[in-house]
This record gives C-alpha cells, sequence and structure tokens, in this order.
C-alpha cells in the first residue's frame, strides 16, 4: 500500500496523477487502462479540490493498492472536507444534442463508466472515494 | 499541451498535443474564444492529443455550440483512446467526427 497526502488544490493534480502512474507503470497496463484511470483520478481528485473545502482548502490523501486474483489496482481518495457524495447525483442524459447539452456531472460519470467498482463512504469526519479497476 | 493554429479565410484549423486536461483545458478555451469570429469552417486535428477529460469536453461542447450557429466544426485523426472517450460520453452523436 502507498499513500500520498497533498493540499487539495488542481495544481498538484499532476503530482497525484504521477504518483497513481508509478504504479501503473510497475504493473505494465495497457494504454487504454492506464488513460482509464489517469482520467478517473483527474476526475475525482479535482472534485475534491473544488468542492471539499471550498472556500478554503485542506489534505487530501490518496491511497493505492494492488490486489490479485484479479490484478486489480484500487484507489482510495480521502478527505476531510463537507460531506459529499458525488455517486448520488443522477447521470446525465448522453443523448441530448449539443446545444441542450450540460456538461455537469459528466466526469463522474466517465468515471463510473470505466472503473469495475465505485463506491463511498461518509466516515469519521472524511469523504472516503473508492475505486477499483481490473487489470 | 501544444496547440497550433492555422487560418485560411474562414477556415481554421487547431491542432493540437498532449494532453487536454483540468490543467491544459483554460488555455485552449482562451484560444477558442478568441479566434472564432468570422469562422464558418472549424477543424481539430487530434493526431497528436493522447488524452481529455471533463474538462477538455466542455471546452470542445462549447466551441460545438459556438459553430452550430456559424458553421461547421469538424473531429479528425482522434486515436483509439479519445475516441473511446467521445463513445463513453455520448459525444460521438454531437461532435462531427472524421473516420
Amino acid at each position: 500500500m502507498r499513500e500520498l497526502s497533498v493540499e487539495a488544490l488542481v495544481e498538484n493534480l499532476d503530482k497525484v496523477i504521477a504518483f497513481v502512474d508509478e504504479e501503473l507503470d510497475r504493473l505494465e497496463t495497457s494504454v487504454k487502462i492506464r488513460t482509464q484511470i489517469d482520467i478517473a483520478v483527474e476526475e475525482l481528485f479535482v472534485n475534491i479540490a473544488h468542492y471539499a473545502y471550498n472556500p478554503q482548502t485542506g489534505p487530501a490523501t490518496v491511497r493505492v493498492e494492488v490486489e490479485q486474483d484479479p490484478l486489480a489496482i484500487s484507489i482510495t481518495f480521502i478527505d476531510k472536507g463537507v460531506p459529499y457524495d458525488p455517486l448520488a447525483k443522477a447521470d446525465p442524459d448522453v443523448t441530448l444534442s449539443a446545444d441542450e447539452r450540460e456538461i455537469g456531472g459528466l466526469g463522474i460519470f466517465m468515471v463510473k463508466k470505466s472503473m469495475d467498482s465505485i463506491d463511498y463512504e461518509y466516515k469519521d469526519g472524511q469523504n472516503i472515494l473508492h475505486i477499483k479497476k481490473i487489470i | 499541451m501544444t496547440i497550433n493554429k492555422t487560418q485560411d479565410g474562414s477556415k481554421l484549423e487547431i491542432a493540437i498535443e498532449g494532453r487536454l486536461d483540468t490543467m491544459t483545458a483554460p488555455s485552449l478555451e482562451e484560444e477558442v474564444k478568441n479566434s472564432l469570429e468570422g469562422i464558418k469552417e472549424l477543424i481539430f486535428d487530434f493526431k497528436g492529443l493522447v488524452y481529455v477529460s471533463s474538462a477538455g469536453l466542455r471546452v470542445l461542447l462549447s466551441a460545438q455550440k459556438t459553430m452550430n450557429k456559424q458553421g461547421t466544426m469538424t473531429i479528425k485523426n482522434a486515436n483509439e483512446e479519445v475516441m473511446e472517450i467521445f463513445e463513453v460520453t455520448g459525444f460521438v452523436d454531437i461532435l462531427n467526427i472524421e473516420e
């Protein structure tokens, strides 16, 4: 298990992605899976950076674990911000035309579609969001 | 991310290389906002684009909405990973993507 704690600022996104990518390098994942995981990490971390402590800031922890049988990467995002369940939001209607489309909710929707599992809990004053991708 | 623009009258081609993400999308948004006046044909060349997140999709949607009022917008040379993102999000149906 590896863990990175950073201040929840979008400026730290590259640092967080690089931290997760180190693990993906070791696992020699395909470009497709790496892209899906990078996108999930970006969407979830940026969500925390934008909303968890707004207008202040605070810590965000990213925990990476590798599971066997089946081989999977498990990533947990933890913040101490306001309780917020991103999974509670309805999925966007992806069949609307460009003029009718709103962009909100698209990021978390992409995460739901590309990961094998995603779950959220609020515990001991922390938002804990967990994703898993079978490699 | 690097942005290369080629303009020929009312036709504008924007080639993007690298990652279109939360950190880089604002510069493309700025570029698009300042370039579309009088443009009737907008082409995005995604040959060098390796990654697009929702922040990038937001910019593309906004460009599409603008071009719907004044002309056409086409995307060409999107790679497999980028195409998959367009498919999952339904963007294949709202963007004009050249195979």
